[in-house]
This record gives structure tokens, sequence and C-alpha cells, in this order.
């Protein structure tokens, strides 16, 4: 089958922004199906709402759309297109969900589009829990007993038939939102009623637990001849319980007989086949590790994480390929474009093992419930590749990023045996560890299986990396024993520990003694036919298959895994980075360890080695490669706290020098500069210790903001209003990085401003301006941010131009950096600079025009800017105002305050353009997923320092016919300003109460501005968490509900009387 | 303990043994599939060969009852990444280095199976030696190249005596080149009442069993080193339905006039896509063949090709243009592999229903 003439145009909708669940997986997906379907030179039409995405550039398609991904908006662009097809199984749960809603609607049969690919029967057979469970007991195929239901009435029903444990998921929810393992009846009432709330279609299916059972996950692919190939499976450490997202997986299965691999592979071609689905698809499977007893647990019929993941672990490009397929290709007509001697119609061989861990936010949230079940929690991921479990999973280990570079982390130590089970037995995000910790303890494989039910061949290899430990440490500088150390992939700085010396000195000594790594390729068939793909591993083995070219070569650091503070925006920078380095002439050369991403999409870089960004894994190929350098500011903090470093081991360090970016981060140096550039900053010192803490904020008066030096994502930072919180903080401050100081800053309110820009030493360019709708106080990444700047003064912009340059060129940039400002009392104060890449240069260069991250590599590749087009000073603003938004995932995450602050807690962004801010705002809001109805209540319960301004906030709803509750003492506020307002009792009082008024539905939007705090049992917390997790929109800060307020004025109509006309009228007096 | 494989190549891998200390030599050749190693290693196809798997974890779930291809394995020799220690699975019985030293065959383990997987690719199928480390080298090398290596495999692995396996369906003569049990399990499976004959059996003393059907079974080396099959074959053809698979495959083509060559690495895998030119559609098959059915010497004889490999075009499948034969070079049996061509044996039982049918047509 050929590839479709008769379509000629198509739509592609994407994932919108980064949430749990959804993440950067759907970039890599959406950036290679848009490539495919023009490299057939079909039209592409794209609608995705982030900003932060490759696939949103304009060369990834033909037109673009970053509108929000709702009915309203996408209908609009099909109307204006007039597409012949539509692709929606590469956008994720999200692309999926809007396709079904698109086509009940009528709308796509209306304008003749056709949905290609897998078919909308299809997709529903696979969703529905009751249409998919009706197709499998129709296909003989085994699924857990269970049912699906409607109210927590039924869920009673079938408890009383089958008894607990039980598990909850609700249809058609990302990532398992609002289900969970329910072990009794308080479970059950508190998991079921949220799943039914998070639910579309209000149902959940709930079945028999299997928890114990092995998970293994199939990656299949189907085109339309009925042609089906399984790409990849996957195994599971985590046996069935904890959602795949949240599991350590492995690659391909270890402990699966022949036998037991056909079973299930049969299995799962049967299903895509009885599905129909034209392009990927991925089956999970639950396993009896005592007999051959299986039953599906899901099918998804469209790309995902796990194909994301199995695409990097064998180099079968899934979502290219499926792409292809919905465009009537077969697979035995595409070529392998790993091979390119092979075609796509073949089952890859691994010759490797690939480990797959989770990064869990909760290095952020601590007061997070950390346990894992059916919701997923994680907001990234590392893969890691070995030619043993043992290397696969240390290198894992150490892509985390989470300061642990060993199966250990100190403070499990610590831990009683009471504790040690019970976390053994309910899994958390650190159980990998506390097994290794178990078996130092001395626990068996048999007990350790009692507890965990993980399979005894995982246990076993643990222990063995346990018992590796001392050997080690008895053999101190024996070569034989570091060289089976290294293969079984043990860090230097492990070794050294048990060695106790150096990090250093284990490097050299392995250096002198030719312990180094060589490099294998990823070819997708074991080497048994010759590959050119330029895509690498490290082992230590003998032969080595990355052969070193002529051309000249740059180094650049990916950003590793997706966390909270370092999003995608950094792996946006870091392809622009490659693809700048490439038309610039030289070999760009990629080092990353996140799966999800376009970055490590072996066709972006000349040559992609996916390892570790540890020191040694750097140094390693920085040996092997010999490039002229390595670009580190494009990666995020990952990339910068390497830079240290590895410039002491004698490598280059490309753009901004190590001196220059310690003047910007380093407290002293950084008011020295500012000193002599004349540019005012808050007053700020640092402190080292309590007392001097206690002794600075009370000269510089409060309220003071503090945080450590070197920080990621605003971690760790908070406003302080007096002494008591501030000796609070120290303390836990001082726990979080010894190492470096505590910076002690005068907290000036008023408006936030960001500045990115470009220098080369000579020309700075300033791409925007944005302006943040939140006051300073709240993290960057958490405001939303204005584009052009709407209420600034030309002269406060000039003030800001002339700064950002005098910083760029007395900080000696050479790159990009990014600067905070705060606009107080008419006068433009530094908050902070970065001199690297920041989150929001791929916004701003969507907005302007201008390729940030393109001209900054070229500035470091010492290129001169003039030359290339652009003087210095700030680009022309263009007529559009654009906002972007930020997403939170706070519904996945129990226990998390919600409140906005200097800390960062969204894990995505949208962008909102149109001619007006206010429109722009709509647009911004309603993509990130808040739903604005245009009549109802407001809930007020605001902290008394609020009052006055909410006031204003308060009589605005009121004018366009919203209904105000209140507490007792605002209530007594309102009604003083002839207000109508409906009391509502405090929590604690007489129901109902504010928690009641929220549950039931109420009230539309929450505005709380209650004392912030993190302990969970006050009652603001309570408040915002109850409209989190019953879908109510809650806002914490005047300025996004003054924003909101904006848009509900341009939506809505005032309702007003009248005028009586009784005063006496005032005469215009003429001559 | 230290070991180390030598090839005629003058190539050296040292790496650990395990399993049987002997001393073996053969031809190396690698099999890239990531799960079956207990089948593979017992598949008497291999009788003679060291096998290396590329998969670089072997004996992971261990080494069950139920999924020998053969009684005897006949592998000269056994190399992987790393052996497993503690293996892990419901079936586990004995793990891969008990099971080799039973089978006084050696492994050797810990070397860079990549490397030597390259190697092969590059150079063709090298006959090596598995040996202690204090062999002159120099000298093993000059004995491998100078080594004849077997030509009577077949022989070796065959049944030396007739047996049944008795069902109530079609009766089905099951030739033994070295059979895996997979086959005579599908044929069971379909209630065929089975007889196993020895590899050099006539097709007189066949006929004399009166069978509905005759299957050709896969088997090790040369098909040219079984003249006897091949005149056996010629005889039956047009008498009784036949089905080979693998060496029966390449027998059936030979004594339809075809010729067979050798490949440079061979077909050794669980990923290998075919496809059926009848259809178009690709299955993807389990195979395990050094040797291969040349396309040109197909041109002028009665007998057309039915599938091929889509990655290098060779030669996968075969039919008789007058008498109701056909053959595979893979393995629908599987075992291990996938399952995709399994529906090869209801091609076989509907050709002897057809056949049966006719006659009875034209009898009546």
């Amino acid at each position: 089958m050929p590839k479709r003439e008769d379509i000629k145009k198509i739509l592609v909708i994407g994932s919108g922004p980064i949430v749990i669940g959804q993440a950067a997986e759907f970039d890599y997906a959406g950036t290679q199906a848009c490539q495919a379907l023009k490299e057939e030179g079909y039209e592409v039409i794209l609608i995705n709402s982030n900003p932060a995405t490759i696939m949103t550039d304009t060369s990834m398609a033909d037109k673009v759309y970053i509108e929000p991904i709702t009915y309203e908006f996408v209908s609009r662009i099909i109307r204006q297109e007039r597409p012949d097809g539509l692709l929606p199984t590469l956008g994720g749960q999200t692309g999926l969900n809007m396709a079904v809603e698109l086509q009940k609607s009528g709308i796509l049969d209306e304008y003749n589009v056709e949905l290609l690919g897998t078919k909308l029967h299809s997709i529903e057979q696979a969703e529905d829990r009751d249409l998919f469970r009706t197709l499998m007991n129709d296909l003989n195929e085994p699924v857990p007993p269970s049912a699906i239901i409607h109210t927590l009435a039924e869920a009673y029903e079938f408890v009383a038939e089958i008894g607990y444990p039980i598990i909850v998921r609700p249809a058609y929810t990302l990532g398992g939102t609002g289900g969970g393992l329910v072990y009794n009846e308080e479970d059950l009432i508190e998991i079921v009623t949220s799943g039914l709330k998070y639910s579309p279609v209000t149902q959940c299916l709930i079945e028999k637990s299997i928890a114990g059972f092995k998970e293994v996950e199939y990656e299949v692919m189907r085109d339309g001849k009925d042609q089906a190939i399984v790409v990849c499976n996957m195994e599971n450490i985590d046996p069935v319980g904890i959602h795949t997202g949240d599991s350590i997986v492995v690659a391909p299965s270890q402990t699966l007989s022949d036998r037991e691999y056909q079973m299930l592979r049969d299995s799962s071609l049967k299903i895509i086949r009885a599905l129909g689905i034209e392009g990927g698809c991925n089956v999970q499977f639950a396993l009896d590790p005592d007999s051959y007893q299986y039953y599906i647990i899901e099918v998804n019929p469209r790309v995902s994480r796990s194909s994301a993941l199995a695409s990097k672990a064998t180099g079968y490009p899934i979502a290219k390929i499926a792409a292809k397929i919905a465009a009537g290709y077969a697979l035995d007509e595409i070529m392998n474009p790993i091979t390119k001697t092979t075609y796509a119609s073949f089952e890859p061989a691994l010759d490797y093992v690939v480990s797959k861990i989770p990064r869990w936010p909760f290095d952020k949230f601590e007061a997070a419930n950390r346990t894992l079940g059916t919701q997923m929690k994680a907001t990234g991921e590392v893969m890691a590749i070995g030619r043993n479990l043992e290397e696969s999973l240390l290198k894992a280990v150490r892509s985390l990023e989470a300061n642990v570079l060993h199966l250990q982390i100190d403070k499990l130590k610590d831990l009683s045996q009471v504790e040690l089970e019970h976390r053994l037995q309910k899994a958390d995000d650190e159980r990998l560890f506390i097994v290794a910790e178990s078996f130092r303890r001395g626990y068996t494989v048999e007990q350790l299986w009692e507890l965990t039910k993980i399979d005894r061949f995982f246990l076993n290899k643990i222990s063995g990396i346990v018992q590796f430990e001392d050997e080690l440490k008895k053999a101190p500088f024996n070569v034989e024993v570091l060289q089976a150390g290294k293969e079984l992939g043990f860090a230097d700085d492990i070794i050294a520990k048990l060695w106790n010396v150096t990090e250093r000195e284990i490097y050299d000594f392995r250096y002198e003694k030719g312990i180094v790594p060589v490099y294998k390729m990823v070819d997708t068939c074991a080497a048994e036919f010759a590959s050119e793909t330029p895509y690498f591993y490290g082992t230590y083995e003998d032969e080595n298959e990355s052969i070193i070219t002529e051309k000249k070569s740059i180094v650049v650091l990916g950003s590793g895994p997706i966390r909270i503070g370092q999003g995608i925006e950094f792996d946006y920078a870091t392809v622009h980075t490659v693809l700048a380095i490439k038309e610039a002439g030289y070999e760009a050369i990629i080092i990353n360890n996140n799966p999800e991403t376009v970055s490590t999409d072996f066709s972006i870089s000349d040559k992609l080695y996916f390892e570790p960004l540890a020191v040694e894994d750097v140094m390693h190929i920085i040996n092997h490669e010999q490039p002229l350098g390595v670009i580190v500011q494009f990666g995020g903090q990952t990339a910068i706290n390497l830079a240290d470093e590895l410039s002491a081991r004698g490598v280059t360090i490309l753009g901004t020098s190590l001196e220059a970016m310690d003047q910007a981060e380093n407290r002293d140096k950084f008011e020295q500069a500012l000193q002599k550039l004349q540019i005012p900053q808050p007053l700020g010192r640092t402190a080292t210790s309590v007392a001097e803490a206690v002794e600075i904020a009370k000269t510089i008066g409060y309220p003071v903001l503090v945080r450590p030096s070197y920080v990621l994502g605003g971690r760790a930072m908070e406003i302080v209003y007096q002494e008591a919180e501030l000796l609070r903080y120290m303390e836990n401050a001082a726990k979080i990085n010894p190492k470096h100081p505590v910076l002690i800053d005068r907290y000036l309110i008023g408006k936030e401003i960001e500045v990115d820009a470009i220098c080369d030493g000579e020309t700075v360019v300033i791409p925007g301006i944005m302006e943040h709708i939140e006051r300073a106080g709240v993290h960057s990444g958490d405001s939303i941010a204005v584009y052009p700047p709407q209420s600034l003064t030309e002269a406060t912009k000039q003030k800001i131009i002339e700064r950002t340059i005098k910083l760029a060129k007395g900080l000696d940039i050479v790159g990009l950096l990014n600067i905070q400002f705060v606009l107080h009392e008419d006068e433009v104060y530094v908050l902070e600079v970065n001199p690297r890449s920041s989150r929001t240069v791929p916004f701003l260069s969507k907005i302007t025009g201008v390729p940030m991250a393109n001209l900054a590599t070229k500035a470091i590749l010492g290129l001169k800017l003039r030359d290339l087009g652009y003087e210095t000073g700030y680009v022309k603003e263009s007529k559009e105002v654009s906002v972007k938004v930020p997403v939170f995932s706070f519904a996945k995450l129990r226990d998390v305050d919600i409140t906005l602050g200097p800390e960062m807690k969204s894990t995505g962004e949208v962008m909102g353009r149109d001619y007006s801010l206010e429109k722009a705002l709509y647009k911004g809001l309603v993509a990130s997923g808040m739903k604005i109805p245009t009549h109802g209540s407001v809930l007020f319960t605001v902290a008394d320092k609020d009052k006055e301004e909410a006031l204003e906030i308060i009589r605005r709803f009121h004018r366009i016919g919203y209904h105000i509750l209140a507490t007792e003492g605002t209530a007594k506020r309102i009604k003083e300003e002839n207000i109508p307002v409906t009391v509502v009792n405090k929590i604690g009082d007489q129901k109902p109460n504010m928690l009641d008024v929220i549950r039931q539905g109420e009230a539309q939007f929450v505005i709380n501005t209650l004392t912030k705090g993190k302990q969970p049992a006050r009652d603001g917390f309570r408040i915002r968490r109850e409209s989190v997790e019953n879908g109510v929109v809650c806002l914490t800060s005047i300025d996004t509900a003054e924003a909101l307020l904006r848009v509900l004025e341009l939506i809505t109509f005032a309702a007003d009387a009248m005028p009586s006309f009784n005063e006496p009228k005032v005469m215009v007096t003429t001559k | 303990m230290k070991r180390q494989l030598i090839l005629e190549n003058g190539a050296v891998f040292v790496g650990k043994g395990f399993g049987s200390e002997r001393e073996m030599s053969g031809e190396v050749v690698f099999n890239t599939g990531m799960t079956g190693y207990q089948e593979i290693l017992s598949d008497p196809s291999y009788c003679a060969q060291i096998v290396t798997l590329t998969y670089p974890l072997i004996g992971n779930y261990g080494i069950n009852r139920d999924d020998f291809e053969s009684i005897k394995p006949s592998i000269n020799g056994l190399i992987v990444k790393e052996a497993a220690k503690h293996p892990s699975n419901w079936r586990h019985e004995e793990s891969i280095d008990d099971l080799l030293k039973a089978l006084d065959i050696p492994g050797l383990e810990g070397i860079d199976t990549r490397k030597l997987t390259r190697m092969i690719r590059n150079v063709g199928t090298l006959r090596g030696r598995i040996c202690s480390m204090d062999v002159d080298v120099e000298a093993v090398v000059n004995e491998l190249k100078n080594l004849t290596l077997p030509t009577n495999q077949v022989s070796q692995v065959s049944t030396k005596v007739p047996y049944a396996s008795p069902g109530r369906g079609y009766r089905v003569v099951l030739v033994d080149f070295g059979m895996k049990k997979g086959i005579l399990r599908e044929l069971n499976n379909r209630d065929c009442d089975v007889v196993v004959v020895p590899y050099n059996t006539t097709a007189e003393e066949i006929l004399r069993l009166n069978p509905d059907g005759i299957m050709l079974s896969n088997g090790p080396g040369d098909p040219v080193d079984v003249p006897e099959a091949v005149v056996m074959i010629k005889k039956l053809l047009g008498q009784v339905p036949i089905f080979g698979i693998c060496l029966g495959h390449q027998l059936l083509a030979l004594a339809s006039g075809a010729k067979t060559t050798k490949l440079k690495f061979g077909h050794r895998g669980s990923n290998h896509p075919v496809k059926e030119l009848a259809t178009g559609k690709i299955a993807i098959t389990a195979q395990n063949h050094g040797y291969t059915v040349e396309q040109e010497s197909i041109k002028d004889i009665r007998i057309a090709v039915t599938h091929v490999a889509v990655n290098d075009g060779t030669v996968e499948g075969i039919e008789h243009l007058d008498y109701p034969a056909f053959s595979v070079q893979y393995h629908p049996e599987a075992s291990p592999g996938p399952e995709d061509a399994n529906y090869l044996f209801e091609r076989f039982m509907e050709l002897m229903k057809n056949n049966i049918e006719q006659k009875a047509g034209t009898r009546g």
C-alpha cells in the first residue's frame, strides 16, 4: 500500500502543557510525526498550546497554531484550514480526547476531515472500560474480575462480592488521576469519590487487585495491511500495583522464558488486530510469577510514554513509523531508519539491557505523600544502557541527579527496622535504595521477596551489587577488582568512598591502568547488520565502535530528567544549540539521559551518547572525542553544575567563562559587580551562620527573602516576615546544602520584570521584556508572563534596556543571560542574573521570531551578532500580546500546598496570543485547563493584609453578576460596601462549612490568600486542597484573580440597573 | 576459571569458562534471539557448532523440564556475555552452568560477544575452539585452519529407529534429519498419527507406512551432505503431500532440481521478517540456517518461490508447481521465537485433506 494521494493537508494535535503523566515524550512523538508527514510532501497543520516544545517551531509544520486544545479553538482552526485528515494518536490522552470530542460533535463529518491512523471506534474500544472488557471476553483474553461503576453504591456492591484489596481506575484520565489501591472502606469512599469526579464521564473501573504479579508491557505496531510486529517488551521491576510511569522498568524482559514471552506476544498481536489499530499501541500485562496465568491490565491505542522509552531503548522510532502508517504505508514499505538497509517490518533485537527510573518531585514537595500506587507522581524519567543489568541500573541511578551516585542514600541508615519493612511493603520513591539498605543489614533475598514481591532475579542482582561493595572495600587499588567494579557499573564516587580516597584519584588511577569504557552502537539488530546510526552507550568491554571523525566537534550537555524547575524548555534550547552547531559547520555531539525528549532522538545530532550526566561519564566521552569544547549553558542546572569539575579536569567550557558565571551566581562578587556598574539591587547579604542571618535580617528589615545560594527553580526559597519564621527556615535550609551559604534579601513589593538577552561580548540583543502578572515573590516560573509589557512606561523600559546591556557586557556574558528585575517605587532593581538559557527562551523565541538559542550558540562559537544582522538594543515589540501561563499538576500530588510563592511548583506552561491582553489571557487560562464559567459564585477567604485589595476584586465580581461567598470576618467587611454576600461557616464550625461548599460544587472559583505555610493542618491548606481535589479553580494570588477578572469582564457584561437619576444634576456650564 | 575462544583468523577472546571444561572446536555462529536459549542450545540444527548468543544475559529464567527441543543437545559450545548465577522462574530447575556440565558441553562467558558477532558479520562464519589458557594459540589457529568440519551431523542427530507418536488424525511420516521437538508437537496438536523415521529411510519404506503426508524436518549442516534423502524425496514427490522445514526445505529444493549455497553468516534469530508473495504479507519468523536455496537455480524448474526474506531477499519458501509439496526455510513451529507462521501447519493439513478427497474422487 503506497502513500495516500487523496489527502493533502493533515492536522496534527499536540498534547498541550507538560503535566504529570503527559510530558516531553509527546514533543518527541509529535516532532517525529510532523517531520515524517512533511517528508512525504503533506501540508502539515499543527495545534499545540505548549510553546516550550520543538514541535511548535514554525519549521516543524507548514502552519503552527499555538492555541488552546479545546473544541472552541480546534474547531475554529478546522473551519479555517479545511484539512483533509486529522492525526489524533500522537498527542497523548489530550490529543485523543480532543479527537473524540471533535468526531462526536459532527464537525469532522461536516468538513470531510478523515481521522487518520487508528479509527475512533478502535480508540473507544480500547479506552472505554466496558467496551474493552467486552472485546477481551470475545477474544478470550483474560481480564481481572472487575466492574464498571458510576456511583459509590455500585462500588460497595462489588466489594461485597469480591472483597478487598481492589484497584480503582477512573475512565479517560491521564496518568491514572484520581485512582488508587483500596484496602478498606475508608479508602473506598475517598478514592471512588475522587475517581468519579476526575473521570469526564463519571465512570470508574474497579477490579480485583492482582498486586504481586509481574508487570510486563509490549509495544506493538500494526499497519493497514494487518501486519503487526512487537517493537519491544519491557518488564517492571516493581510488580503490579504501581503505575508503570512510576515503576522501575527494564527492557527487554529478563525473567520471562520464551514460552511466556511468545504467549504475551501472541496476545498483544491478537489485541492490536482485534482493535484494528493502525499505528502504535501499548499492551500492559500482569503475569502470575507461578503459572502461565496472565491478565490484560490496559491497552493504550496511541503512542505513549512507554513507546518513547521503547523507541530510545531499541532505536526503532515508533512515532515516525506510526505517522507513515497513518499516511497509508505498510511496514514493509518503510525503511528502518537505523540500519538504512533493512525494513520497519521486523522486531528489534537488543544486545544490551535498558533501565528506566522515574524522577519524582518529592525533593520539592516535602509534604507530599510519597507512596506509589496507581496514580502516577513522577515528572520525568531517566534511561541508561549497559551490557549487564547492574551496569544499566547503576548508570540510571547516577543519571537521576538526586545527589546519589550509587544504590545508597545515607539517611536510610537511620531507619528503624519497622520503618524499613513498612517502606519495603508499601513502595515509595526510595524503595530501590531501601532494598539495597536491607541487604546491607543482612536481609536475605527470600525475606525481601516476601516483603516486596520483586522478582528474585532482580533482588539477587541488587544483592550482588551490595556484596561487591565488600569486595571493593577489601581490595584497594586492586586492578582486577576495580575492572570488575566498573563492569558492574560502580561509580568512581562510591569506589572512592570505599577506598577512602578522592574520586579524582580513582579516575586518574583508572586512566593509568587503561580501565576506560568503550562505546557500543544501538543498532536495532544486535550487530547482525551494518548500521550507520551514531547512537552510542558506554560500557567496559573490548571493542569501541564510536569512530572519531576528522571534523571538529563540539559537545553539548543536555538537561537530564524533567523535573519541576527544569522542564522541557531546556531540552528545547539544547536541540537548537545542536542544530546551530551543525549549521556553523562543526560536528555536534550530545550527551543526555532522558528518553522522553527530542534531544535524544538520534537523528537530531551528529552523535548521540546516551549516558549519565555525571562527571566521570562526561569526561570519558570528552577524552574519547577530543572536542573543541563543551557548551553547558543550555542544559539548565544539570550542565552548569558539571562545569567546574570539567574545567578542573582540563575541559574547555565554551561561551560565558566560569569566572563570569561565578560573578553572576556568587552573591558577594555579584554585589561588587553591580556596585561597579551602578545598578541597584535589594539590600541583602550572605549569611554563613544562624546568628549572622538573624543579625542581617534585623539590619535590612522584614520581610526578607531567604534562599540557599545556587538553587534550582527557587528551591527552598521563602519570604519570611518575622524572626521566628527565619529561625525555623535556617534550620531546614542548612540541611539542604551545607556547602553553600544562605542569601538574605530585602523583599521588595512590586512588579516583576524578566528579560532574556544574547551577548557576544560586543553586541547585546534583547528580544523581549516580559512583565509578570503576579507581583515579585511568586516564582517567575509560576507567574503569568506578558509580552510586550502592558503597564511599563517608556522611561522604565529604557532603564531596563540600559541595565540589561550594562549587565551583559559588565558580567562578560558570551551567550544567553536571563535577568529578573523588580519595579519598586519607580526604581528598577535587579533581583538576579542567570548567565545561561532560561525557561522563557522558547516562549520569547516564538513570539519575537528571534532564534535565541541559535544566535547564542553562534556567539559562543565566535561568530559576531552584528554579522548575523543584529545590533545592540531592544527588538521592536510586536502588536500581538502573548502570555505564558503556568500549569500545575496538583491533582496528582496529594498533600502538596498549592499556594504560589518563591518556590516553583508548576510542571508546564501554555501560551495565549491575541490582539489584547484580555484575549490573550483568556486563551492562556483556558489552555492551562481552567474552566471559566461566566456566572456562579466566588468564595473569598483572604488574609487581613489582602482585604482592602480584595474588596475591589469582589466589587468587580459582583458587578458582572457573580454571587459572593465569604467567611464571617470578610463578609462583614463586604456588607459594609453594600455588596450582597452569603456567610459560609469556617472549617470546624457547624456543617455545612466551607469545605462542604467546595465539595458540593457551590463555588466556581475560590480565592484564598490565607496564611501560607507548609503545615497541612492549617485551614488555608485544607481549603486549597479541597478545591484541587474537587476540580474547583483556586487562586492564591490577588494578582492572578485580577487577571481572571479582566477575562471575565471581557467575555461577560455588567449587570447594572439603570441609574435612578435622583441626585441633583450637575450642569456643564457654558459661557 | 579463565578460558578462551580461539578463532581461525587468529582472534582470541579471553573469558571465563562454565559448563564442561572439555576442549571443543566447531563453526562459530551467532543467534540474536533475546529469549529461548534452552530451545536454541538443544536444537539439533546447531549440531557441532559453537553458538554465540548476542543477548548478553543468558540463563535468567533457568533451565526447565519442558523447553528442550531434543533429548540430547548436540552443540559443541555456548558463548554468552553473562551466564546467570541466580535464575528465577517458576519452571526453573537448574542453571545453565549445571546443564552444560551435565551434558559435557563447554561454555564461555565474559567476552565481548558483540565484537565477536561483528567479526562474524564482517568476515563470515569462522571456525573456533573453546579451550584452556595453556594452549599454544598459534598452533590452535593452524589446527583450526586445517580442520575439516564434519559432514555427518545429520546421521549423528537423526533417530536411529522409527517410532510412533500416535494420534487419530492424518498419518504423517516425519523424516528426522535432526528434528526439533516442536515440529512433532505441532503435528500432535493437530491429532496427527505421526511416525518418526530416520533420515536414511527409503521412499519405499515410507510409502509402506501408507502416509497421508510427509514432513521433512529441520536438521544441521549442508543439504548436499545427505544425498540419500534427495533420492528419497524425488521418489516421494507426487505420491503424497510433502511439507519441508529448514533443512527439509533445502532437500525438497534439491530434489526438485534447485541448488543450494552457503550464506556468509546465515540467519539465526527470532526476528526475521518474511514476505509471503501471494498475499504480500509479512510474518516475523524464527530462523536458523547457514545455507539457502539459490534463487537463480529455480528459474527453469517446476518450482515457484512463495516466500522471501525481507532483509536480504533470499528464498524463504517454495512450492512445487506439479505436486502437492511446499517448504519453508524458517521455523513455523517456533520454540523459540514468534508463532506468526504457525498457519503453515494448517496449510499442510489442508493439503493432506485435499489430496485424500481428490484420491477418493478419482477412485469414485
